[in-house]
């Protein structure tokens, strides 16, 4: 530990701190432009100039370089330092007239007009070298540096030209003080650029995450991508979120972790997955940006998401006129037969916030509204008595007219064909199962029914059991539910498993193999036969036996026994033998 | 007995898990279906031994149906390759005994192929009315090793 003194304040501070990083965790004031905290100190553009006295001699040093040392004394505003920052500002607002940031920075230490000539007006960059070093030191692209020297000093890629070391990643755009540095999308790119995103590799999943931690993608990562490409030499990549985390939590050697656990019951509650409506190409949706599907429009209209809640469309304006269209991808014989169940509802919660915020034009396009729950239906009222237009009939197309996105549809009410001009439309998706159902069901061993949704044991008594003993069935793996449903089959399957849980056996189906020992040869056919293992031999009495807590009773060693003497139980040759008998001797009725 | 007035009588073996419950959706769902199969279950295609096939015709059916799932969907993970196994022997037995093979049908349908199942079940009634009824006596009786007879003839005492 040292001890210095900034502006009279005696201050400890650690040895290999800089004076700005003491100054700043004490409050004390300083201006910065070139320096930022991930970022390796640069010392360029001399804003942080000041004043120090060290040896009974005093000089102006920049304090984003100056390492602490006993016995320092410092001072941020004494009169030669503003007068130095006077003519740093002056400069800076000379090449940048036109940047709020630095007319601000300016003002403060009274600067309002530039003391030089101004070669271009519409200036922006202030060559501070934040996204040289971004570039260089973070991202390790090296794709942009500086060009040039004295008055011509420029930043850009290699004789100013597209580069392929650029891996847009758009960390320049987001060090940059001023916004000089854009990121240009190519038409492809612009669909991802909606409003709706992208977020940073770094993000909490959900505001109700649990636990409510940050996650790393690591497929957008730059440390990660980093990795990737030189196959993980370089040690020093990126790794700005560590190095702002002031509690050290950010950990890059996690990995995930595949755990084995015995457990006495299984709750699947994988979910659903939204229905993809670019299979129904006549809603253009993915093909033009005011196109959205109804968890996009969510996104779009939370508080928490990328507009803050505001209801914008792609080029920023607020729209006047929304169509809703439901059912797409449900009660469609091209898509999914059945209905989702949910859409109805949450499109009418979107219209009325839609209509709430930007009192525009709102129209729900439906064939038959489903408010199927308490209170559902006084919505359906009451969102009609707020304005929103419902109009019966699916709409067929989405196009663009000119400049105008248009919705086609029939509105069976009056029998005609309808155009409708709007500047929004929200596809009004239903849920399908996720896309690996498959591979879930073979694992825990539940069918599936038609419509793809995990198939229950029965569907009125046993909602939430399947066919396999100990394996609960939640929410929406089931079928599409909302969210109130959603609770009570959940809590319902858990409390099944509880019961499972608390009772500490397992009732096993009474239908078991059994070898009357007295008559079994020791053949052991039945041994290799049995899937589960159930049956082994019995060396001493040479005999095979059935283990009745590993049978599950389906019988292919009784068909299979020579002798003939393995007793199914419940399902033993006699009782089926008199069923045929039975069945056959009856008369037709 | 003209084939068009002629209704055989079918004995359908199902599995409890996949055929059995695709029929009772079938069932429940209302879908139309022939009268003609009496089905009767059994917790697994694998229960199904070839001398209760014998039995049904022996019993007066003129059409024996088994099915069960898919294979690779076992309920019991294997039991329905066991049936495959003994069906296909049982399959080449059949006409040695006289009985044409058109009456014996293994099919795999799983629980979720309720519309599979009609369309078997329609398929299979209508290709055993085409082929009319089974004469036991006349035709199986006439070549049949006693022994066998007397196995399926065996009257069960419960």
């Amino acid at each position: 530990m040292v001890t210095l003194t900034i502006d009279g304040q005696v201050l400890q501070a650690e040895e290999g701190k800089t004076i700005l990083e003491v100054a700043q965790r004490s409050g004390i004031e300083i201006p910065t432009l070139c320096y930022h905290p991930v970022l390796p100190p640069d010392g360029s553009c001399r804003l942080c100039t000041v004043e120090v006295v060290a040896g009974g001699r005093s000089g102006l040093h920049t304090a984003c370089t100056y390492p602490v040392e006993d016995g320092l004394e410092v001072l941020t505003r004494s009169p030669r330092v503003v007068e130095a920052r006077k003519v740093i500002l002056g400069m800076l607002l000379s090449r940048t007239p036109n940047v709020e940031m630095i007319q601000d920075l300016a003002r403060d230490y009274g600067v309002t007009e530039p003391p030089f000539p101004t070669e271009d007006p519409d200036e922006k960059c202030v060559l501070c070298g934040r996204c040289v070093r971004a570039c260089h030191e973070m991202v390790k692209a090296g794709a942009i540096n500086f060009a040039n020297r004295g008055a011509d000093r420029a930043v850009g890629p290699p004789f100013m030209e597209k580069t392929r070391a650029c891996i847009g990643c758009g960390a320049c755009t987001i060090v940059c003080p001023t916004g000089a540095i854009e990121i240009v999308l190519r038409e492809a790119a612009e669909y991802l650029a909606k409003p709706l995103g992208p977020t940073a590799a770094i993000y909490t999943p959900l505001l109700q995450a649990i636990p409510r931690v940050p996650v790393i993608d690591t497929d957008s990562c730059i440390r990660f991508r980093q990795y990737d490409r030189t196959e993980g030499e370089i040690e020093d990549a990126c790794g700005a979120c560590e190095l702002v985390c002031e509690a050290n939590a950010v950990d890059f050697t996690q990995e995930d972790e595949i755990l084995e656990v015995e457990v006495g019951a299984i709750i699947v509650a994988t979910g659903f997955e939204r229905w993809n409506p670019t299979l129904l190409p006549q809603y253009s949706y993915g093909k033009y940006p005011n196109v959205l599907d109804s968890m996009e429009f969510e996104r779009l209209s939370n508080a928490a998401g990328p507009t803050k809640g505001q209801i914008l469309t792609h080029e920023g304006r607020v729209p006047e006129a929304i169509a809703f269209l439901h059912c797409v991808g449900s009660r469609d014989e091209h898509a999914n037969p059945y209905c989702s169940r949910v859409c109805c509802m949450h499109a009418m919660k979107q219209a009325h916030i839609a209509k709430e915020r930007t009192g525009a034009d709102v129209y729900e396009l439906y064939i038959d509204i489903r408010a199927f729950g308490k209170g559902y239906e006084e919505f359906y009222e009451r969102v009609q008595r707020e304005g929103i237009i419902f109009i019966r009939g699916r709409g067929a197309e989405v196009v663009m007219v000119g400049d105008q996105l248009v919705v086609k549809a029939e509105d069976t009410g009056i029998g005609r064909p309808l155009v409708l001009p709007v500047d929004m439309v929200v596809l009004v998706n239903g849920m399908t199962p996720p896309h690996d159902a498959d591979e879930v069901a073979r694992l825990f061993g539940i069918g599936r029914s038609p419509d793809g949704f995990f198939l229950e044991d029965h569907p009125k008594l046993r909602p939430f059991q399947t066919a396999t003993e100990g394996v609960f069935l939640a929410g929406t793996c089931q079928a599409p539910r909302d969210v109130p449903d959603t609770v009570a089959h959940s809590s319902a399957a858990a409390a099944e498993a509880l019961g499972l849980l608390s009772r500490g056996e397992v009732v096993i189906s009474p239908q078991v193999a059994y070898i009357p020992e007295e008559l079994c040869s020791g053949c052991r056919i039945c041994n290799e036969l049995c899937p589960y293992g159930a049956i082994s031999f019995d060396e001493e009495k040479q005999v095979s036996v059935v283990n009745e807590a590993l049978c599950k009773g389906c019988g292919t060693c009784v068909a299979a026994c020579p002798s003939g003497i393995i007793v199914g139980k419940h399902f033993t040759d006699d009782q089926i033998l008199v069923q045929i008998e039975a069945l056959l001797r009856t008369p037709v009725a | 007995m003209s084939n068009e007035t002629f209704e055989p009588r079918i004995v359908g073996f199902l599995c409890n898990w996949c055929t059995y419950a695709a029929a009772d959706t079938a069932g429940v769902s209302r879908m139309k279906q022939p009268p003609n199969i009496d089905i009767i279950r059994v917790m697994c295609s694998g229960r199904v031994d070839p001398t209760f096939i014998l039995k049904a015709f022996r019993e007066g059916a003129d059409g024996v149906l088994v099915a069960g799932c898919h294979p690779g969907d076992c309920h019991y993970s294997e039991g329905n390759y066991k049936t495959l196994r003994r069906m296909t022997l049982l399959r080449q037995m059949l006409p040695q005994l006289g009985i044409e093979p058109g009456r014996f049908r293994l099919e795999w349908i799983s629980s979720a192929e309720a519309p599979k199942w009609t369309q078997v079940a329609r398929e299979f009634t209508e290709q055993v009315r085409a082929l009319g009824p089974l004469d036991w006596k006349g035709t199986v009786l006439a070549g049949v090793p006693v022994a066998l007879e007397h196995a399926c003839a065996t009257e069960v005492t419960v």
